[in-house]
């Protein structure tokens, strides 16, 4: 295996497109490494991104957004409190993923290209409306970050495109995240079921509405129904109502060892309300 | 295979070794640098047993390569005692409280346990709990451990 530290994204592109065998980016590595241990990937070239100027910060953009680098850590967003002011269900949802000593590695984009359908931060970045600046062998482009997962393992990336920053949008005002999962414990668990919703107020009346369900498909999905149940109401109890329902007809689990499908499916309803009434009273300021 | 030569500071000493890429920072510890007293438990970060700070920061040793080392700062369970010997408060208590029995944990837990009160000098029981979490212990059942690191605490806060 070849190791490689490339000091541009341009640089890495040309590595992993004269590379002939299997190659592997190495951000995090807390998936990475797991799977070199397992035997699953041999990588014959490792290209660690992490001496790439920028890929450690989390900046403001002009447009009043947050790029957040590719090597940023969980422990990292957890500790920067302006971005935990703006999207605090994004930041709650990369926190959960595994222990204090995995959330010193790991990477929201890592998290995003493991390609795991119930993955915590990806329903939080798909409610918040994330894109993903990609450069590859064809040059660069932006993608919705709901665009990425096409399947359990599996992105819409291409052989030699990387994931150069994520881009979560201005906050505006009257705004509010959040995202909840569902174990059978309290921690170091992978969800049985994941949501996040995203909303915006105007006085009690949301005008605007993301609402996303994780591990209750083969990839995390947007859900439009359910945003729609709940945009141009105040979220009261009709509302509520008819959010749970489309979140569960949206869902369509699998049964395995950590939860059938009939259990995936009502548990999508639950978190869905109250996943929506905690995002609901941050954007009214209720809630941290 | 290529090996790649590495210069790190581990302890406050600087180091250098001679690391295949595809050891990780725990093989090149124990291995290369002759540090043992980080573990290898299950090699999947899942069990802490290899726990060891990079730029202080807790981090699997197991989930970190070598080659990844270069130029940075490791602190291990051996940088943990005065260089007298005199054991850190941490190590005391652990003592105390009788908070190990086969002791293989051990040493992760006193690195991952340092981490946090470096952070959070005065923590409640349950952000012990969560903080520890991913620190697995197939001997004590926990509670020892919880006590020892809370005492430490109180003492190294000067109120005990």
């Amino acid at each position: 295996m070849h190791y490689h530290t490339p000091a541009s994204f341009e640089e890495a592109v040309r590595i992993a497109a004269s590379a002939g065998g299997v190659t592997r980016f190495l951000a995090g590595g807390t998936d990475v490494l797991v799977q070199l241990r397992a035997g699953a990937v041999t990588p014959d070239d490792l290209i660690d991104l992490k001496h790439i100027p920028g890929v450690h910060d989390i900046a403001a953009t002009p447009q009043g957004g947050w790029r957040i680098g590719v090597a940023v850590s969980g422990a990292e967003l957890g500790e920067h409190a302006a971005l935990k002011r703006d999207w605090p269900g994004v930041v709650e949802a990369m926190e959960l993923v595994g222990s204090t000593q995995v959330q010193g590695r790991a990477t929201l984009t890592g998290n995003l290209c493991n390609g795991s359908p119930a993955a915590d931060s990806v329903p939080a970045l798909v409610a918040a409306g994330a894109r993903v600046a990609v450069t590859g062998p064809q040059g660069s482009r932006e993608m919705a970050v709901e665009q990425v997962p096409t399947g359990p393992g599996k992105t819409a990336l291409g052989p030699g495109d990387l994931i150069t920053a994520i881009t979560l949008p201005p906050r505006g005002a009257g705004g509010g995240d959040a995202y909840q999962r569902f174990i059978p414990r309290t921690e170091m668990d992978i969800a049985v079921v994941g949501c996040a919703v995203n909303l915006t107020l105007e006085g009690d009346v949301i005008t605007q509405a993301r609402v996303a369900l994780g591990a209750v498909a083969p990839t995390v999905m947007l859900v439009p129904e359910a945003a729609e149940a709940i945009i141009s109401t105040t979220l009261d109890s009709d509302a509520l109502e008819a959010l749970v329902k489309v979140a569960r007809s949206a869902a369509r689990p699998i049964s395995d060892k950590r939860g059938t499908a009939e259990f995936r499916t009502d548990i999508a309803g639950v978190l869905a309300r109250r996943v929506a009434e905690l995002a609901y009273a941050r954007a009214k300021g209720r809630a941290k | 295979m290529s090996k790649i030569h590495v210069t790190a500071t581990v302890n406050g000493d600087s180091v250098e070794f001679l690391a295949d890429p595809r050891e990780t920072l725990l093989d090149a510890l124990r291995d290369h640098l002759g540090l043992i007293g980080s573990k290898e438990g299950c090699g999947t970060g899942d069990c802490g047993a290899c726990s060891v700070l990079l730029d202080g920061r807790l981090v699997s040793a197991c989930l970190v390569l070598g080659v990844e080392a270069e130029g940075h700062e490791i602190e291990t369970i051996e940088g943990m005692a005065g260089p007298d010997g005199t054991l850190h408060p941490l190590q005391r208590k652990f003592i105390e409280h009788a908070a190990l029995q086969c002791g293989f944990c051990t040493p992760g837990f006193l690195v991952a346990s340092k981490a946090l009160l470096a952070k959070t000098p005065d923590p409640t029981e349950e952000e012990v709990r969560y903080w520890l979490a991913g620190n697995l212990c197939r001997c004590t059942g926990y509670d020892k451990i919880i006590r020892a690191v809370m005492d430490a605490a109180a003492e190294m806060r000067g109120a005990a």
